[in-house]
């Protein structure tokens, strides 16, 4: 494997993966860092039911094996690991991976999102000992029991019915007084018996560190600002994701709530580097619009290394 | 796939496997997207720590018994124990150099 690249791409998910298979057929030779999270969000994920052209839905985890092997198929490579730091003050630009070095003179930024904490603290004291923010990884320890899900979108309401199936009860506590999940999921989740609803109610504490498990949730009401215990054996945290950008700070111009700013389509503040995916978008987040501008990034790359006179 | 120096504990075994030593035994699952990931850095901890280290998995589908001994909750996670006595325990992806470190502790 050489290491002077024309194209590398960070993250594995929809995004990085389009990236490489769009830069591939553009013959530019991709690298794939794939990351410590590799294949992304939905990796963690059970069946994919909005991914066009699956009309039965595909599983989450067998979609991103597919991405994979067809960005291979025209010529990607990709590397395990992890980028632990970047250097976009000079062309070509450096990357560093598990001790390796590489530059490359265009960038894909497609890093993703990661499952955001409560950040009470205790919640990751508790983490893989009643809390957790991965039903399809976790949720097998809590068959014949009771717990929470945190959260009123797609992945909450999804965690939500998937634990249904294991747990005696599943209970969703959502702070505001509707779901924003979609409709469908919605439907489906107030459909199952056994999923109920506490609205406008906010988690304070989790019970019980001393234990070392997960015994109960303190509970308060942000309308009349009664609280309340529930008892619990589990908790699902699913109340949103924050950008993986870490590793760019202060190198290129984020937004105020850390996503990675574009302009006319995939670029980012420095020539050269574009972004796609999640990383970029507090919006849409889906993955169908991930892979969508993972494909504008590699044209943008493309076309930006063309000028450049690749 | 995995390393010939990686051992499978069971529930009938597991109590004997971890009393000598220090042993690190990861807990998985075949539908454990993440434990999949966590893997060949297992498998690679069992070569560079060979005769240093026992390196084990336990399927927690196929060994219901052991998990909830230690609270288990979540997979993967990684157990290290020393002469039977549970020392650390690592809950989630962890890197190498993460558990490299965990591990030296104990030597």
């Amino acid at each position: 494997m050489h290491n002077e690249r024309n194209v590398i791409v960070i993250g594995s998910g929809p995004a990085g993966l389009t990236a490489a298979l769009y830069a591939a057929r553009a013959n530019l030779a991709p690298l794939v860092v794939e990351g410590f999270e590799a294949g992304g969000q939905l990796m963690l994920t059970t069946m994919v039911e909005n991914w066009p052209g699956f009309r039965d839905g595909i599983m989450g985890p067998d979609l991103m094996a597919e991405m994979r092997a067809q960005s291979l198929r025209f010529g990607a490579e990709i590397i395990e690991g992890d980028v632990t730091s970047v250097d976009l003050s000079k062309r070509p630009f450096t990357l560093h991976v598990s001790g390796k070095t590489f530059t490359t003179r265009a960038l894909i930024l497609a890093t993703g999102a990661s499952a955001k904490w409560l950040e009470l603290g205790v919640d990751r004291k508790l983490s893989g000992r009643g809390v957790s923010t991965c039903a399809t990884c976790d949720g097998f320890f809590f068959k014949g029991r009771t717990v929470a899900v945190i959260g009123g979108g797609d992945t909450a309401i999804e965690e939500a019915i998937y634990l249904s199936k294991l747990a005696t009860t599943v209970t969703v506590i959502h702070r505001r007084d509707a779901l924003r999940a979609s409709k469908v999921m919605q439907d489906k989740a107030m459909a199952t018996p056994n999923i109920s609803f506490v609205w406008n109610t906010e988690v304070t504490d989790i019970k019980d560190l001393q234990k070392g498990e997960v015994t109960s949730l303190v509970l308060r009401n942000n309308q009349t600002g009664a609280t309340s215990e529930l008892a619990v054996d589990g908790v699902f945290i699913a109340i949103g994701h924050t950008p993986n950008t870490a590793l760019f700070q202060g190198q290129l111009e984020l937004e105020d709530n850390g996503y990675i700013k574009t302009f006319q389509g995939s670029r980012t503040s420095v020539p050269g580097v574009f972004a796609a995916g999640d990383v970029q978008d507090h919006i849409y987040r889906q993955a169908v619009t991930a892979a969508g501008s993972g494909c504008m990034a590699a044209i943008d790359a493309d076309r930006y290394l063309a000028g450049t006179g690749h | 796939m995995a390393s010939d120096k990686v051992k499978n504990f069971t529930d009938q075994d597991f109590g004997e496997s971890v009393k000598t030593g220090l042993v690190l035994v990861d807990f998985w699952a075949e539908w454990c997207a993440p434990c999949r990931r966590l893997a060949p850095t297992v498998d690679q901890l069992a070569e560079e720590y060979k005769g240093r280290l026992t390196v084990a998995k336990m399927n927690v589908d196929e060994n219901p018994m052991t998990p909830p001994n230690f609270m288990i909750r979540g997979i993967p996670t990684l157990l290290l124990f020393k002469d039977g006595e549970l020392k650390e325990s690592v809950v989630g992806l962890a890197d190498k150099a993460d558990l490299a470190r965990v591990i030296d502790k104990h030597l």
